[in-house]
């Protein structure tokens, strides 16, 4: 084949480096400004820098001792690991079981779990049931209402399916029970999609805000993305020691720094989720 | 490649011996594995159907206090209401022109940043560009506006940097008439190159061979690009819009109440977000349950009729 002309290959390099730049600029404008001090906020009127002259974890120790931000980084951290957990446990129990052939009712499961791509029930019969299970203003109502993700299932189910049949026949021959042949052989042939299913359900617990604006309304439950809310989009949070942060100290470093705590999670499971996922994302739409 | 080789979402789970097994035997068998599936089935009767089944207060003047069942009919009362109401029409036409723009826009962005990833040579320049883009699909809404927040609010350092050269683009977070643009340029930004997965596969699933044999015909890249790249992943791109027509009225909940105090309602009302204040802000059920509704039977509708469509076109769709 020819080769591309220099023109072209310059206007590809331009514009791929700008799409990079366009990702990563706002992350290191949040970092940065995280990072500045008191003075250097006042002197330059409290916007928004990538590289600050001295910089300082102020706004972190501030806002880490104690308070709004606090509790509801240490609430979402709670949320995330309950969650992923007994998300995982549902998801992997039904994916097996839906895996496994002839199961008696195994069909009509399975196009239960499908029709749920097709509808969703609604936002307010959602609220009523979860209502009436006496789940609001509880912590539970951020993790039941969005135990178990349909894709998850078939992403694992497909998975499972795909394990040679003959390790379950052998295992079977020698008396062992689904039970045993889930732990000992379903489960640690998958640790790979077990684990990008985990990272997705710890994602998405962590980013937890439309569940949280829905059914939490007592101020002190919040996770900490509806607190980054209050910070960014208010000016303040409500209760009164943060009110005295944002006064003592620029508004700006201590939104970004709020914004930089609510974004480290996500960034330290990144480079995990991303060896995986494009291979996760695939079995699941692959196989369907 | 998905749709063209997937095989059919229910395969037939035959088991030759099965169907001589009476029922009782083959309980006895998969007790084991119907108990694993007990969490998940409760959930999805619990959080699914049974709120499926709860859309009757569309048809009811619902009352907390009475309860579902205990609340009197009221037939279709509630859709006549929410027709005649011109709030609801606003939020249905701000639905539509946001999904038309991100059609527009959105939709074609992830392909051509395939199309432009695909033709890079270098493996690892390409992995670092692909870690990088598919970084913020993980972030949660409120980061995402924050973020647009510091470089193009008012204080924002872009419209800083535009000010201080004489061009004033005012705070383009809380003005209304460019909103929609906004709301778009976010969807692209965090979801653009997680977009591009699907695509890639499908593309880096085409033979090889097409490309040689059309480099030897004399094809220039253009030529290759139109005959073989774009027909080769076909069936994905129609697979994705069928998907796409299923949402259309479902415009990011989540994105829409984050900035709607910024913008205004009637800028940023939207159906979902309409359902949420009228319902569960205002406790008008039986009304924003019955848009809730419409909602959902016109994008199951519009999936249907979709993938009919594109099995007319001769493509298998997203189920048969």
């Amino acid at each position: 084949m020819e080769r591309p002309s220099i023109a072209g290959r310059a206007l590809k390099f331009v514009v791929l480096a700008a799409v990079v730049v366009a990702v990563l600029y706002p992350f290191g404008l949040a970092v940065g400004t995280s990072l500045m001090g008191r003075e250097e906020s006042i002197a330059n009127g409290g916007s928004y820098v990538l590289f600050p002259s001295q910089p300082t974890f102020e706004a972190y120790s501030l806002i880490l001792s104690g308070g709004a931000v606090t509790r509801s980084v240490l609430i979402s951290i709670g949320i995330t690991l309950t969650g992923t957990a007994l998300s995982l446990i549902c998801t992997v129990f039904l994916g097996y079981a839906l895996s496994r052939r002839g199961l008696l009712g195994g069909k009509p499961i399975l196009l239960m779990v499908l029709a749920t791509f097709l509808f969703t029930p609604g936002m307010i019969p959602s609220y009523l049931m979860v209502k009436e299970l006496g789940m609001i203003d509880t912590y539970q109502s951020l993790i039941v209402p969005v135990l178990v993700n349909a894709f998850n299932v078939v992403v694992v189910r497909a998975f499972f399916q795909n394990l040679p049949e003959e390790l379950f026949e052998a295992a079977r021959m020698d008396g062992c029970t689904e039970w045993r042949m889930l732990w000992r052989i379903a489960i640690p042939l998958s640790k790979a999609v077990i684990a990008v299913v985990g990272l997705f359900y710890a994602v998405s617990y962590w980013n937890t805000f439309f569940t949280a604006i829905l059914y939490i309304n007592d101020q002190s439950k919040h996770p900490i993305q509806v607190v980054l809310r209050q910070f960014i989009f208010r000016g303040t949070s409500a209760t009164g020691s943060d009110v005295a942060i944002v006064r003592d100290l620029p508004a700006a470093s201590v939104q970004m720094a709020v914004l930089v705590i609510a974004l480290v999670p996500i960034l330290l499971v990144y480079p995990f989720l991303q060896k995986y996922f494009t291979k996760g994302v695939l079995t699941g739409a692959i196989k369907g | 490649m998905v749709a063209s080789t997937a095989t059919p979402l229910v395969d037939a789970q035959t088991d030759v011996h099965s169907h001589r097994r009476s029922i009782r035997d083959r309980l006895r068998r998969d007790w084991t594995l119907l108990a694993l599936c007990l969490p998940g089935v409760l959930y999805f009767a619990v959080f699914y159907y049974v709120p499926l089944l709860g859309n009757v207060i569309a048809f009811k003047d619902y009352a907390p206090f009475l309860g579902i069942s205990g609340s009197p009919w009221v037939g279709l009362e509630n859709f006549a209401t929410l027709l005649a109401e011109p709030e609801f029409w606003s939020a249905v036409g701000n639905t539509l022109e946001i999904t038309a723009l991100q059609l527009l826009l959105y939709f074609p962005a992830p392909i051509a940043l395939a199309l432009l990833l695909n033709s890079l040579v270098g493996h690892r320049i390409k992995r670092f560009i692909q870690s990088v883009v598919y970084l913020p699909h993980f972030l949660s809404w409120v980061v995402v506006v924050a973020m647009f927040q510091q470089v193009i609010g008012g204080a924002g350092t872009v419209s800083g940097f535009l000010n201080s050269h004489g061009i004033t683009i005012g705070n383009l977070m809380s003005n209304p008439d460019t909103f929609k643009l906004l709301v778009t340029a976010q969807v692209i930004w965090k979801d653009c190159g997680w977009g591009t997965i699907i695509f890639l596969a499908a593309i880096t699933a085409i033979d090889l061979n097409q490309y040689e044999a059309a480099a030897i015909d004399g094809a220039d890249w253009k030529r290759r690009l139109w005959h073989v790249t774009l027909p080769g992943i076909r069936s994905v791109i129609l697979m994705m819009l069928i998907l796409r027509l299923g949402d259309i009225l479902s415009v990011g909940f989540e994105q829409m109440v984050l900035q709607r105090d910024a913008v205004g309602a009637g800028a940023a009302e939207v159906i979902d977000t309409y359902v949420y204040y009228h319902g569960i802000r205002d406790g008008d059920w039986g009304m924003s349950t019955a848009a809730g509704l419409m909602k959902g039977l016109i994008g199951a509708a519009l999936i249907y009729a979709a993938n009919k469509l594109a099995h007319r076109f001769g493509e298998q769709g997203i189920y048969r």
